[in-house]
């Protein structure tokens, strides 16, 4: 996965060698899309680009009638006159350029506001499939690296383009107007140079290749030899590893220089060509003069033009790289959004429900007005003659004969049977791999059973609207993971609407009260960095408490392996029993005193069932888990 | 700290030198161009003398090609310096993070130093490489095309004086504000990638809770208040260009118009003025190229700083006698290992970096004899780790002392202590490469079969074996082609190779299944007889048939015995055991 390593030039940098999207046309005309919601002030940026481009190209051209009319004259109150007038189009230029760029930006900015957020969503709507198979890093780099080069792109360089191509187009115009003879005479050199910077610019893309794949290696030593820095120590390898990396270190000194020399080279030779333009442009046209064929106004202009006529050339260049990249960049993004999402084809939902109380005695489940919350819920299942049935959710959940790879090649699960009674508490025991982790993760959906079914009270989990069967299932995981914001929102985050008091309650219940009332500001303590001021121990407790908000029927928990100071883990304990009471429990037990109190006990290996029973059922068996416990045999 | 830097530049220092003078060649030249124009309109022209317009044109051309010369051997030394200059400062960045100590690396993290190494040093590297091209240049241009422009015209100058504090004002106005902003905007982004990040990690969390929206929805203000800043800062910014062109073209209109009089009063030339107003563009294009440096010269300094923080950080531990590099490790300097005794004696531990003062370890007494299998076992945050790590120096103690084969361990060269002692890390890590390769680590020189030996002893032979490429399978980065338990098999058989006196293993068999952990254990019994091992081990079936076992309750030593002695009478232990299912494989 990490084995295809990005490099991004930095920002300033020689940029010659250029990217390309894959696909060049599609992506444009998508990210043009996103602009297309900016119609009208994409449409006032071109008149402004045109106004501001026209002003400074005036500007020149104003040389040659201010020169022949006014100055060589000497019509002083004519000059003041048509100074006025190219002064008020100099302003026009300018406050239309300001214009152009603002609106620019918040063009840009607002797109890349629209992608981060659609990228973001789209995110949050993916499988955990998806995040198996793309690191942190690297969707990272698609909201941190790809979107900058995409809101660079559109804030500067495209416009920056088009308004070099316009000057480079205008700059020819305005040329050829002064005067054809000396404007093919530029012609020919221009035409020269470009075909030089081009040819030089190629040749640099070599160098440039070598050198991205020299940074490539250095940046790949650097990443392994830091992040296994304290295995280099133990073994005493710093020397070694400090001559392998000085001969890396020299191979990509070498090739950066080939490629940032040449690449100077180019802007060098450039921009002196555009100087010896100039310097013919001169001689012809003061031969020209001479001959009264051009007259001084005329050839003022001209030279003026041609003294700047080199600059949008590398201009474009410069840009173009930058569009290019930021193509790249989208290309990227797109592909993210363009990813298959999860998929919620579920047609039984989860709704409020109050008993109405007739002969039987569980009554009949009414389902209450939206507005209505109650603490009842039952389970919404359309018929086919279009009403729907009301079925209380119990969290009786079966599983029947299912069979799971998550790969398609190993199986992780087979053919695994296995039923939970509301209320009962089902501990799940075997070593890593055997499958554990698996049956939690398909109860809640996270992946999709191939073979068999899973029910929940008597409803196939699949037809079961995905966010309905979650909230009517609690986790706690072994990594606790928590968010920025207090304590209160962290365990609020379980149901939202709970109120203070209903938190703190909770809290107390998780036997995290305690803990929360020494923090610095109690429950306003803001947590940062997924709890990193905070022990284990305690991230576990306000996992549990924020179970406890969402008091959901039936709980998932993973037990935490490694053992926690003795006094956290008895707090921990005592809030994990208080979790289950009164509910259905899937729990992957790590503790005795799990195992001993839970209804059933499932010995996994290899993902099959080898053993089912109750502690003292299994123990009386005298098979494997009685050889687990006595530490007879170990698994496998 | 441009003076720390300029150590760096070594053998590039002349070159670094050289540059301002092939610049002002090149900016000399190209600023005669314009001057040179205007004589051809002024004088050639008007007296149609052709010969003198081919005179002066072939100068201008010939001073083109020179200053073309110039430029791209300025171009060359820049290239040159500034990729040397990175080249240096990387390697002296890498070689001073080798002599770090754990201490150091868990201060700096590992992250931070990798983009230390990477990101800051290429930023340092353009910043010198632009200077070399814009900076030395700007100023130049600057000077020399006001010369220029005084020469053709002083009077006609004065305009120059004004437009160019105006220019300034401009910018600093806009940036002084900008910056501000700036900051602004990087709290921002900083608080978008926050969300961003913590929604990654937990996104089992979010799914299972169903929060989605909730998650949308919070994303959605930090994502908004983020555009709305940086649209703030951005509209500033660009103020800059409009600002310029304005700067320019008023200046541009004023020359014309005193210059327009001038020519018609016979002092200046049509071409002089002309090229006067070339001088314009010239020299406040350089105005706002020396302040867009100055601006990106921030970044670098931010940049100069991480580094230098690396540069002069001194390493915690370090030979009593330096310059000793683990390739030298030596018996003539100082003691070796030559048995595997351990003993702590009244011995305190504090991490410096936690700086509260709080003992990690409080008067650890420990005596093991060469040759014994001890285990060391007690809850997170006991300190089990921290005691290990003390053995080959890892860390200093605090208070007290450590001795190895009866000698302090800080009168040991490091590499000779280390070179004794075999540490199996609990984040442990493998590199690219095959796997022969990795097991090399341990002993540069073994041979094929003291390879195998090695990984039958750790119990890896046969999975290695089963690959297709045997022990030429190639690991990819971070030892991404095996499992969890298979790397650490592999990890304890590098180890095995340095053939150590003393060999540590920190929770290092956790992933692999108890039957092979009972075989490896076994088989170090059998084959490792004079070795001490020190194990740290969470299940008691790793641990129940040591010759001794340390239990550590809170940084403290409160039990040391077999485990029928400790079952009997030790209250921590018996706690232990009995929050654990015997022999039941408990892990994650």
């Amino acid at each position: 996965m990490a084995n295809e390593r990005q490099i991004i030039p930095p920002r300033g940098g020689p940029r010659m060698g250029f990217q390309r999207p894959k696909n060049l046309g599609a992506t444009t005309r998508r990210l043009l899309g996103y602009l297309g919601r900016s119609q009208y002030a994409l449409i006032a940026v071109a008149v402004m680009l045109v106004l501001s481009t026209g002003a400074g190209l005036a500007g020149s051209y104003f040389l040659k009638p201010l020169v022949n009319n006014y100055i060589v004259p000497g019509d002083f109150a004519g000059l003041g006159r048509m100074l006025l007038v190219l002064a008020s189009i100099y302003l026009a230029g300018v406050i239309a350029a300001y214009f152009q760029g603002r609106i620019m930006v918040s063009i840009a900015q607002r797109t890349a506001n629209v992608m981060r957020k659609e990228l973001f969503d789209k995110m949050q709507d993916m499988p955990l499939r998806f995040f198996d198979t793309h690191t942190h890093g690297e969707l990272m780099s698609r909201f941190t690296n790809d979107l900058d080069n995409v809101e660079m792109g559109l804030e500067q360089s495209v416009m920056q383009l088009v308004s070099s191509v316009l000057v480079f187009v205008g700059t020819l115009v305005m040329m050829c107007i002064l005067s054809p003879i000396l404007f093919l005479v530029t012609a020919v050199l221009l035409a020269f140079m470009i075909a030089l910077s081009i040819n030089l610019s190629k040749k640099s893309t070599v160098f440039f290749r070598t050198q991205q794949k020299a940074l490539g290696e250095v940046n790949g030593y650097i990443e392994e030899m830091v992040g296994g820095l304290k295995v280099v120590k133990v073994f005493g390898h710093e020397h070694t590893a400090s001559t392998e990396f000085a001969g890396l270190n020299e191979e990509y000194r070498s090739s950066a220089t080939s490629a940032t020399f040449l690449s100077g080279v180019v802007m060098a030779v450039m921009g002196n060509l555009g100087r010896i333009c100039y310097a013919t442009a001169a001689i012809v046209g003061g031969y020209l003069a001479i001959h009264g064929q051009l007259d001084t106004g005329s050839l003022v202009a001209f030279l003026q033009y041609s003294y700047q006529v080199a600059q949008p050339i590398n201009q474009a260049t410069n840009q173009l790289s930058v569009v290019l990249s930021a193509l790249v960049s989208a290309e990227r993004v797109f592909e993210v959004m363009d990813a298959q999402p999860e998929v919620d084809d579920g047609t039984v939902t989860l709704v409020n429900v109050t008993y109405d109380v007739d002969d039987s005695d569980e009554g009949t489940p009414v389902e209450a007005p939206e507005d209505v919350v109650t603490k009842e819920w039952a389970w919404k299942v359309p018929q086919e003659d279009g009403t729907a049935a009301l079925v209380p959710l119990r969290g009786d959940v079966r599983f029947d004969h299912v069979t799971f790879s998550y790969d398609g090649v190993t199986q992780v699960l087979k053919d695994v049977s296995l039923y939970a009674k509301p209320g009962q508490t089902i501990a799940f025991v075997g070593s890593t791999g055997a499958g554990k982790t698996t049956i939690t993760n398909l109860i809640n959906r996270f992946y999709d059973v191939q073979q068999g079914t899973i029910t929940y009270d008597g409803i196939d989990v699949r037809t079961i609207h995905k966010k309905d069967l979650r909230r009517s299932l609690g986790m706690v995981l072994q990594d606790t993971h928590l968010f920025t914001g207090t304590v209160m929102d962290n365990i609020r985050y379980g149901r939202l609407r709970a109120t203070d008091e209903e938190c703190i309650l909770a809290a107390r219940r998780a036997s995290a009260d305690s803990f929360i009332r020494r923090l610095p500001q109690g429950y306003d303590t803001v947590i940062t960095g997924d709890g990193a001021n905070l022990s284990q121990g305690q991230r576990q407790l306000l996992a549990i408490a924020r179970a406890y908000v969402a008091d959901p029927p039936v709980m998932i928990l993973d037990e935490a392996t490694s053992s926690i100071d003795t006094r956290t883990e008895r707090l921990i304990e005592r809030g994990m029993d208080a979790l289950m009471e009164g509910r259905t429990v899937f729990v992957i037990a790590h503790r005795l005193s799990t195992v001993r109190n839970a209804k059933a006990i499932i010995v996994l290996e290899h993902g099959e069932i080898i053993e089912r029973g109750n502690h003292d059922t299994l123990l009386a068996q005298r098979g494997r888990y009685y050889q687990l416990y006595t530490g007879q045999s170990a698994l496998e | 700290m441009i003076k720390k830097l300029w150590q760096y530049m070594g053998q590039y220092r002349r070159l670094v030198i050289a540059s301002p003078l092939l610049v002002a060649i090149d900016v000399t030249c190209e600023l005669s161009m314009p001057l040179l124009m205007g004589k051809i309109v002024d004088t050639a022209i008007p007296k149609l003398d052709l010969n003198l317009i081919l005179q002066i044109g072939f100068l201008m051309i010939g001073l083109a090609l020179v200053a073309m010369f110039f430029g791209s051997m300025n171009h060359r030394v820049a290239a040159v310096a500034s990729q040397g200059f990175g080249a240096n400062l990387r390697q002296a960045l890498f070689d001073k993070i080798q002599t770090f100590s754990f201490g150091n690396i868990d201060t700096f993290s590992t992250a931070s130093l990798v983009t230390r190494l990477t990101n800051d040093v290429t930023q340092l590297q353009n910043t010198l490489l632009m200077s070399m091209r814009l900076l030395t240049r700007a100023p130049l241009m600057l000077i020399c095309a006001l010369i220029f422009a005084i020469v053709i015209n002083a009077r006609l100058s004065i305009i120059l004086f004004i437009a160019i504090p105006l220019l300034v004002a401009g910018i600093a106005l806009v940036v002084t504000r900008a910056q501000h902003l700036f900051r602004e905007v990087q709290v921002r982004i900083d608080a978008v990638n926050g969300t961003i990040e913590e929604n990654l990690i937990g996104i089992r969390v979010v799914k299972a809770f169903v929060r989605e929206n909730h998650e949308k929805g919070k994303f959605k203000k930090s994502n908004d208040d983020l555009t709305d800043t940086a649209m703030r800062a951005g509209h500033l910014v660009v103020a800059i260009m409009p600002i310029m062109t304005f700067v320019l073209n008023a200046t541009t209109v004023a020359a014309i118009w005193f210059g327009g009089r001038m020519v018609g009063q016979h002092t200046m030339g049509t071409g002089e003025l002309v090229g006067f107003i070339s001088y314009i563009m010239q020299i406040l294009m350089s105005v706002l190229n020396i302040s867009m440096i100055l601006m990106m010269s921030t970044r670098a300094q931010a940049s100069a700083e991480r580094i230098l923080e690396v540069l002069d950080t001194v390493p915690d531990i370090a030979d009593a006698t330096p310059a000793l590099s683990a390739g030298q490790a030596s018996a003539d300097s100082g003691p070796v290992v030559h048995e595997g005794s351990v003993e702590f004696q009244h011995v305190d531990f504090k991490y410096t970096a936690s700086g509260k003062g709080e003992n990690v370890l409080s008067d650890i007494n420990l005596s093991i004899r060469p040759g014994e299998f001890v285990a060391i076992v007690g809850g997170t945050g006991a300190g089990k780790s921290t005691l290990v790590n003390l053995i080959p120096r890892l860390y200093d103690v605090t208070a007290g002392q450590v001795l190895v084969s009866g000698v302090d361990v800080r009168d040991y060269q490091l590499a000779t202590l280390r070179s004794g002692i075999g540490v199996v890390l609990q984040n442990n890590v493998l590199f690219s490469g095959t796997i022969r390769d990795n097991l090399r680590w341990g002993n540069p020189d073994a041979t094929d079969q003291e390879i195998e030996e090695a990984a039958r002893n750790a119990q890896a032979h046969d999975f290695i074996m089963a690959f297709p490429d045997g022990y030429d399978t190639d690991l990819g980065q971070g030892g991404v082609n095996v499992s969890g338990g298979q790397k650490q098999r592999l990890c304890i058989a590098r180890a095995l190779l340095k053939k150590p006196r003393i060999l540590i293993m920190d929770d290092s068999t956790s992933a692999v299944d108890t039957a092979t952990e009972a075989e490896i254990r076994a088989s170090f019994r059998r084959n490792l007889k004079d070795t001490t091992i020190i194990i740290i081990a969470q299940r008691i079936s790793s641990v129940q048939d040591t010759d001794k076992i340390i239990v550590l309750d809170d940084g403290r030593v409160v039990g040391i015995g077999t485990h029928d002695e400790l079952l009997a009478g030790n209250p921590v232990y018996q706690a232990i055991c009995a929050s654990q299912m015997e022999g039941v494989v408990v892990n994650g």
